[in-house]
């Protein structure tokens, strides 16, 4: 359905284009640094201490969270720039996209990358011979990734949209608001293998975000209404 | 950088690398899409047309301190429109370099994760005699290194003596190594390529339709690269032979060397594209004065090229117009820039993609479009090739270089709008391609997999 998103809306206009693989190198950055503090954390550490281990991985998720909020935040200033730069150029004052497509967009970059990253390596591996779950782990591997996945590119997007809203109108709750929902939807992919503990979880607060998202964006029931029926 | 991919008569000898970027736009372009840089190419713009001596304005917000008035308002008007296209046209620039790259390296990538033979080590080429298999971490970072020196000073041997022959006009020799090195090219490497992967399919082909196969293939290359085309399939050409030239990098190149020779062509490229006498800066300078464009078996051209038959009749529709732009553009840096008024124009009546003449003395009109060498394409490919090849972390480090390197592109096209001029398009790509690369396999792989494990996610 990601991809979808893409094909749909973003590989239309080179400029979302280029924001899209923007959003995603930020995202990459984020993910290298905070890798590497967790790197130089296990190395720095006992690495037979399981506990010690996991309270590590913990950690390291954690903070991982932060610098991607961070990094948003950062492109989020950079694409305030951007769009400057781009009214100043256009001729008739307003630039060719507004800053809640630049929300959009960048939510997308994020999910899309972080969601590749999740998966790929799965994906590839899914190609090969095996049996799922051989171990005594949960038979449902593939398929739970494959929606926690969604789940959380779906999320970034949102994400994307309410951090930007948050930012735009100096409302710090919103971006709070964010922060912790990407805090505790990490924190529930904890109770893996126990799926009932993560996705429920995840898909509310994501009906939760897409609502919000979507209101924030000006729809409104009504407009909903009007689509679904093709007015 | 013009990036010129020659392969002479042996297979080991691979050619002479020259990489570049050029656009073809014209001098008063604003910046593209990032506004970061708007008021300083505001700023680079305003003082560039008062040299020119054209009575333009720049009209963008970085103006608001600029105080022409000797505008006439019709050429300002003229003006905004052709930022707002330029700016439009900024992005579409570097989507239609994005695609090809992506789609050369989708190839590489593709190709080295399916058929064996090009991750089999089957001996080196001549170009780097010293063999990585020793026991020592010194005796091997050492054979790199001197591997490193005797390809770089093969390419710029190659180099300078392609420039001597481009400066004293010896235009048929190099017309026929070109034509050489293209036709080894494509039959021999196609030939090992479609053996390789028929192999690796198991789907068994007689020699009579082999033969047809690559003698068409051949065929149709060769007259589509070296004269007329319909401008994708040479597109489409160029790429192939990239992807070729990159797999055959792939598979001869020792290691450490391969990461070493990379980092040290993107120093080379930096210096002889943007040192005075760099060789490939006097190329393009010397092609600039003579005005006429740089072989076409080297470049990579995303635009489009009219016809001097159909340009003519625009030409004279939009007379007044052009003659400010006329004189601005003698001595600047691309001799196809004298039309990009026109072009623009052009542009909005849905350009027609006419066939593309190899060599035109004149002036033709071209909608803008960028230019990138073949050796950008096939250094890119080698990156994320070897990545792919080579990092136990498959598929991300892979994926993590090639956002990299699309980045980098962004960033050179960027630079390339701010100064108007042929710029390596190697360093900065490559540079983040190389830390991402050994950055994702080292650091964030052992994260990843830990993750994974656990179905953590982030």
């Amino acid at each position: 359905p990601a991809f979808g998103l893409f094909l749909f809306t973003i590989a239309r206009d080179p400029l979302r284009i280029i924001i899209l693989i923007a959003g995603a190198f930020f995202w990459l950055v984020s993910l290298l640094l905070s890798s590497l503090i967790w790197f130089i954390a296990v190395k720095a550490s006992d690495p037979r201490d399981e506990q010690l281990q996991k309270g590590l991985l913990i950690f390291g998720v954690m903070f991982s969270v932060l610098l991607q909020e961070a990094f948003r935040f950062l492109y989020y200033k950079l694409l305030r720039k951007a769009i400057e730069g781009l009214v100043a150029l256009s001729e008739d004052g307003c630039s060719p996209i507004s800053i809640q497509q630049m929300a959009y967009v960048a939510g997308v970059g994020f999910g899309l990358m972080s969601g590749a990253f999740s998966m790929i390596n799965l994906l590839a591996d899914a190609l090969g011979p095996g049996t799922v779950g051989i171990h005594g782990d949960s038979q449902l591997y593939f398929l739970t990734s494959a929606f926690m996945t969604m789940v959380l590119i779906f999320l970034h997007t949102f994400w994307g949209i309410l951090f930007f809203h948050g930012c735009e109108h100096r409302r710090w709750w919103e971006i709070t608001a964010v922060v912790v929902m990407h805090l505790t939807v990490s924190g529930s992919s904890f109770c893996n293998p126990l799926y009932v503990g993560s996705l429920v979880p995840s898909y509310l607060l994501m009906a939760a975000a897409a609502a919000w998202a979507y209101l924030l964006s000006g729809g409104s029931a009504q407009n909903l209404r009007r689509f679904l029926l093709c007015k | 950088m013009i990036t010129f991919m020659n392969n002479s008569d042996s297979e080991e000898e691979p050619c002479n690398e020259r990489t570049s970027l050029m656009s073809a736009e014209s001098p008063p372009v604003p910046s593209y899409q990032d506004g970061r840089q708007a008021s300083e190419a505001g700023e680079a713009q305003a003082h560039r047309k008062r040299r020119a001596g054209s009575s333009r304005s720049p009209n963008n917000a970085a103006g608001g301190e600029h105080t022409d008035s000797r505008v006439p308002v019709r050429e300002s008007a003229l003006e905004n429109e052709e930022e707002e296209l330029t700016l439009k046209y900024g992005a579409k620039h570097v989507i239609m370099l994005f695609v090809p790259v992506t789609l050369c390296m989708i190839v590489v990538v593709a190709t080295i994760k399916s058929v064996r033979f090009y991750t089999e080590k089957n001996g080196q080429l001549i170009y780097t005699p010293f063999s990585e298999d020793t026991p020592s971490v010194g005796q091997r970072l050492l054979n790199s290194v001197l591997n490193t020196i005797i390809m770089i000073s093969v390419i710029i041997v190659m180099t300078v003596f392609l420039v001597l022959l481009y400066k004293y006009r010896c235009y048929k020799f190099i017309h026929g190594w070109l034509i050489l090195s293209s036709l080894m090219l494509l039959f021999l490497f196609t030939y090992i390529y479609l053996g390789e992967v028929l192999k690796t399919y198991n789907v068994a082909m007689d020699y009579p339709t082999l033969f047809l196969v690559i003698w068409n293939f051949g065929a149709v290359g060769m007259i589509c690269i070296h004269w007329k085309g319909p401008l994708q399939l040479q597109q489409a050409y160029l790429i192939m032979i990239s992807a070729l030239m990159a797999l055959v990098f792939i598979k001869y190149l020792p290691e450490w060397s391969a990461w070493v020779i990379l980092g040290a062509i993107s120093i080379y490229d930096l210096m002889a594209v943007l040192c005075p006498k760099g060789p490939l800066r006097m190329l393009v300078e010397t092609a600039q004065e003579r005005n006429e464009p740089i072989f076409p078996a080297l470049i990579y051209s995303s635009a489009m090229m009219w016809t001097v038959g159909m340009a003519k009749p625009d030409t004279a529709a939009r007379g007044p117009s052009q003659q400010p732009w006329d004189a601005a553009e003698d001595g600047k840096e691309h001799h196809r820039s004298p039309s990009h008024t026109d072009s623009q124009m052009s542009e909005m009546r849905s350009p027609v993609p006419t066939r593309q003449v190899a060599s035109l003395e004149e002036l033709e009109e071209e909608e803008r479009g960028v230019k990138l060498g073949l050796g950008d394409f096939i250094f890119y490919s080698v990156l994320v090739g070897k990545a792919a090849a080579t990092a136990s972390g498959d598929w991300n480090t892979t994926l993590a270089c090639f956002v990299a390197i699309l980045i980098g592109l962004c960033l050179t096209l960027l630079l390339l709008a701010v100064f108007k001029k042929a710029l390596p398009a190697l360093p900065i790509s490559i540079t983040f391609g190389l830390i991402f690369y050994f950055s994702t396999d080292n650091l964030v792989r052992p994260f990843m997999d830990t993750l994974a494990s656990h179905q953590l996610y982030i």
